[in-house]
């Protein structure tokens, strides 16, 4: 088997400027940036999934949306397959559209990402046509025909003619799903691929995600701030924290033997639906601070249950505990 | 502490709205449950359940072309359908308010978050100005916001402030029941799990009642004392929290559980309902639940099964529960 990684990321930043008053600019104050991913690596095996698990404004889908060219990265590396992304060096590299050939994203909202106007069929068939594949019509169909089966809608020419506000949400999502994988890609990036689904459909969402990385090998990239859907299929999980990565690991290891005290809080509060097994929760009070002005030392410093005075000033990096399990808390030490 | 009188009771409720094609639409068939003084009871089942028609039933707040047909709300000793509108605004607020769904959207976006609770105190006419003004101060401070942001828009609140603002001015009045329609849903878990546990809180220095409506079983886990499972308009099951998670006897309500993803249970295989709810406007003639079942037997399509106790506080509406073998 191939043993390049499917994806490799090294120190990832992505600041996004704000929006300067002209009293300010011409005060010549500092431009201060919100930033939104500061300084995260990993990489992806082939036929791996990888959960990035955070709350809101944790920076979880901007790296989704870096790792596929819809946002340029302020610094650092995106390796796929051996090559650069985009890159203009004498390096070994790969051009966006080559990327998106290989690597496709499913959004979160199937409301809103499918084109209202066109048919189910002009949907998936689409990438074909923007990537230049596929010229022959026939060919064309057969391929829409067996995307269409693959993602659970049979009989896919059922669906050929129809439009989305025909289709239901998990439908819907199941057309998002077939028109990723019409390419055949490598690697998908979902990004909460299920929370706007009821819970029913949502499990049948997953485990087609799990039949299609199991039939197909694909590595996924699976973004949610749901750490008990993630607990279903990922292989590893990465928690992030304003903008930071926090811990890393195997699925199991991270969820039943957790490090940081973020992951601790996030797994404590996560609903289990069984009344007898109610357990004591870390609720962690007030909100994620703005990452515009980040705390000193540790960001996680002033929410943290059990942080001390050296945490204020130092900013823990990722250590690794055990093979593999890597978590960034000056609290911790290796076992 | 359940055996006293029911704070509401809810008996054969039945609701159907006219479509716009002039269809006929059952939201709700024979819906029935208790809510105990202190007791929080848990709504839960998928979008077009009838969740949401179920507490606009109860507070008479159906959108035009909605009616409710059969059934009776019994509030106390009074049953609220027989009230006159007139009648009902008094019940309304006072004794039952609504922290309504997407707390986002619902207050309004030019008035400042303290003045909108204030209003809602004014219009009930319990107090004077003054002893307003230190009601919505004290409401916010209750609900975990400082008084210093009375003044404040809802632009300037962060979601879990804006949620938290809503059950502040569903308070107002001091009901003793409360409806929370999907109060956690947009929220992200660690903000979820500070909502709950202000409701939890306020619950229990109050001793209201919560009728709490959710799609999310972990949620009714952590906080619920009775869950009444809805599919298609209908009651499938409804018991105490212990008998819908452990003792479950409705196919639904069993797959429900098992297609739940649990965090304590990693790698576990997620099961599946193939197909999707039944059109309120074309129900299937037997079991709403009928077309999707994996235990389904010949009858199912005929017979519409009703709700009934299988064991004390326990009951479902399947013809194959437990001890009905002689009425097959």
């Amino acid at each position: 088997m191939n043993q390049t990684p499917m994806l490799e990321v090294r120190g990832l930043y992505k600041y996004f400027p704000v929006h300067q008053a002209l009293a300010d600019s011409l005060m010549r104050r500092p431009h201060s940036n919100v930033k939104a991913v500061d300084d995260v690596s990993f990489s992806l095996a082939r036929g791996e999934v990888l959960a990035v698990v955070g709350e809101s404004g944790c920076g979880k889908t901007t790296i989704a949306r870096t790792l596929i060219g819809l946002e340029a990265l302020t610094k650092g590396e995106i390796v796929f397959d051996g090559k650069l992304v985009n890159a203009h060096s004498q390096q070994p590299h790969i051009g966006l559209k080559q990327l998106r050939k290989r690597a496709q994203m499913i959004f979160q909202d199937p409301y809103e990402s499918l084109n209202p106007r066109a048919t189910i069929f002009e949907i998936v068939a689409e990438p074909l046509v923007v990537h230049g594949m596929i010229k022959d019509r026939k060919e064309r169909v057969a391929a829409v025909k067996s995307a269409l089966d693959d993602a659970g809608l049979r009989p896919a020419e059922d669906y050929f003619m129809r439009y989305p506000h025909e289709l239901s949400g998990g439908q819907r999502q199941r057309v998002v799903i077939a028109s990723a994988m019409v390419l055949q890609p490598e690697l998908l990036i979902a990004d909460e691929p299920v929370s706007m689904l009821d819970v029913s459909i949502r499990a049948e969402i997953l485990n087609l995600l799990r039949d299609l990385r199991q039939k197909r090998g694909i590595s996924i990239v699976f973004i949610t701030h749901d750490l008990s859907t993630v607990a279903y299929f990922a292989d590893r999980i990465a928690v992030m924290y304003l903008g930071r990565m926090v811990e890393i690991g195997p699925a199991r290891e991270v969820l039943q033997n957790p490090q940081h005290p973020y992951t601790k809080a996030l797994i404590s509060v996560a609903p289990v639906p069984n009344p007898r097994l109610r357990r004591e929760r870390v609720i962690l009070q007030g909100e994620t601070p703005n990452p515009i002005n980040l705390p000193s030392g540790c960001r996680f410093h002033p929410r943290c249950p059990v942080a001390v005075d050296m945490c204020k000033e130092n900013d823990p990096q990722l250590i690794e505990l055990k093979q593999g399990h890597q978590a960034a808390c000056l609290l911790v030490t290796k076992s | 502490m359940n055996n006293g009188k029911p704070l509401l009771s809810v008996r054969g409720l039945t609701t159907e709205f006219t479509t716009p094609e002039g269809k006929i639409a059952r939201a709700l068939e024979d819906v029935s449950f208790d809510v105990m003084p202190g007791q929080t009871i848990g709504l839960v089942g998928e979008s077009g359940s009838g969740k949401t028609t179920t507490l606009m039933s109860l507070m008479r707040l159906l959108p035009a072309g909605g009616r409710i047909t059969a059934g009776k709300v019994m509030f106390n000793d009074t049953n609220l359908l027989a009230l006159s509108e007139r009648e009902m605004r008094d019940y309304r607020w006072k004794s039952m308010a609504i922290v309504f769904q997407g707390a986002m959207n619902a207050l309004n976006p030019v008035m400042k978050v303290g003045d909108q609770i204030h209003e809602a105190i004014m219009l009930h006419n319990l107090m004077d100005e003054d002893a307003a003004e230190k009601r919505v101060k004290d409401l916010l401070e209750m609900v975990g916001i400082a008084r210093t942001r009375r003044d404040q828009y809802p632009h300037q609140y962060s979601g879990g402030m804006r949620q938290r603002a809503m059950i502040a001015m569903a308070l107002a009045c001091a009901p003793d029941l409360l409806f929370a329609d999907e109060p956690t849903t947009a929220l992200d878990v660690m903000i979820q799990a500070q909502v709950l546990q202000l409701l939890r809180e306020i619950q229990k220095s109050l001793g209201l009642a919560i009728v709490l409506v959710t799609h999310d079983l972990g949620v009714v886990a952590e906080v619920c004392d009775s869950v009444v499972v809805m599919y298609g308009g209908k009651v499938a099951e409804y018991g105490t929290a212990d008998h819908i998670y452990n003792e479950a006897q409705h196919p639904y309500t069993q797959k429900l559980l098992e297609a739940f993803p649990d965090v304590s249970k990693p790698g576990d295989t997620l099961a599946s309902i193939p197909g999707t709810p039944p059109r309120l406007t074309n129900l299937p003639p037997g079991c709403r639940f009928e077309p999707r079942c994996h235990l389904k037997i010949e009858k199912c399509s005929q017979v519409n099964p009703p709700l009934l106790e299988v064991s004390p506080k326990h009951y479902v509406s399947c013809i194959l529960r437990e001890g009905a073998e002689a009425d097959l």
